[in-house]
């Protein structure tokens, strides 16, 4: 379960208690998840709440941004090693990051620059092969 | 027969309506409700917290309808898969498909009501069908 809920990238507000930012895919994949507790004999509920202060929204958000720039930051360092791989492996890198990228997008609220870095690092994985293999021909 | 669901129709309830009318109930009627306890007490709920056609042990609404009613088509099953992955994406199948699907029905369900969004979701699900089904016939994809 909490596997899940990583996987969406919710921020931990406490002991059991976790947030994302609402709207309607939000809604609906913790209200999914809720039920398949209760359906294991397990306590959840869904409320749809707003901290009492603006600063308490920026917190968990900084928290939530936080956790994706690890995320992107190891993406690109693995893709930076890459650089070095044989041409056939770098491939097989580039594909796997570039579908690591877009699951970190998918729980990416608060995009930081990172996000950006993360895409452009697969890319130059992606352009080092074709300018390997057009020299090769 | 009467089908309920929840408003702001998405994937998995657009695919379940399809599904409804091309293998359950040829006359089926839908209507909406938000909460489970606002059905009409003749209407079959599906994809709404708490009804018994809905999400169970990891499977999706649609997934669930295979199941009640022994809907063993591998082609539905095809599509259950994408449908599965558009709206729950926890990558139990692999279907490449199924974030442009979820786009899709994303784009359709701004700008068109939910009635529209099952009509039009009813005729990208036929085509879907019959796109899977030649694939497997044939073994490949097809065009």
């Amino acid at each position: 379960m909490w596997r899940k809920l990583e996987r969406l990238g919710v921020a931990r507000l406490g002991d059991g208690l976790v947030a994302l930012p609402a709207d309607a895919r939000t809604a609906e994949q913790l209200g999914w998840i809720a039920e398949q507790v209760i359906e294991n004999n397990g306590t959840a509920t869904v409320w749809t709440a707003t901290p009492a202060t603006a600063a308490q929204e920026q917190a968990i958000a900084t928290a939530m941004q936080a956790d994706r720039v690890l995320e992107y930051r190891a993406l690109i360092d693995q893709a930076g090693a890459a650089l070095d791989a044989s041409p056939g492996e770098r491939s097989r890198i580039a594909a796997r990051l570039r579908a690591e990228v877009r699951r970190v997008n998918r729980r990416d609220f608060f995009p930081p620059a990172e996000r950006e870095t993360a895409r452009q690092a697969v890319r130059a994985l992606v352009q080092q092969e074709e300018t390997e293999l057009e020299e090769a021909e | 027969m009467r089908w309920a669901t929840r408003t702001g129709v998405h994937i998995d309830r657009a695919a379940c309506a399809w599904l409804i009318r091309r293998h359950v109930d040829s006359e089926a009627e839908f209507v909406f409700a938000d909460d489970l306890a606002n059905v009409p007490e003749d209407a079959v709920p599906f994809d709404m917290r708490g009804a018994d056609l809905s999400h169970h042990g990891g499977d999706c609404t649609f997934e669930t309808i295979l199941r009640r009613h022994d809907l063993a088509d591998p082609v539905l099953w095809k599509i259950a898969e994408l449908v599965h992955e558009a709206d729950i994406d926890d990558e139990r199948y692999d279907a490449p498909e199924a974030p442009g699907l979820d786009v899709l029905l994303r784009g359709l369900s701004m700008t068109s009501s939910d009635e529209r969004v099952i009509e039009i979701g009813a005729a990208l699900f036929d085509g879907l069908y019959e796109y899977y089904r030649r694939a497997l016939l044939l073994g490949r994809p097809t065009a």
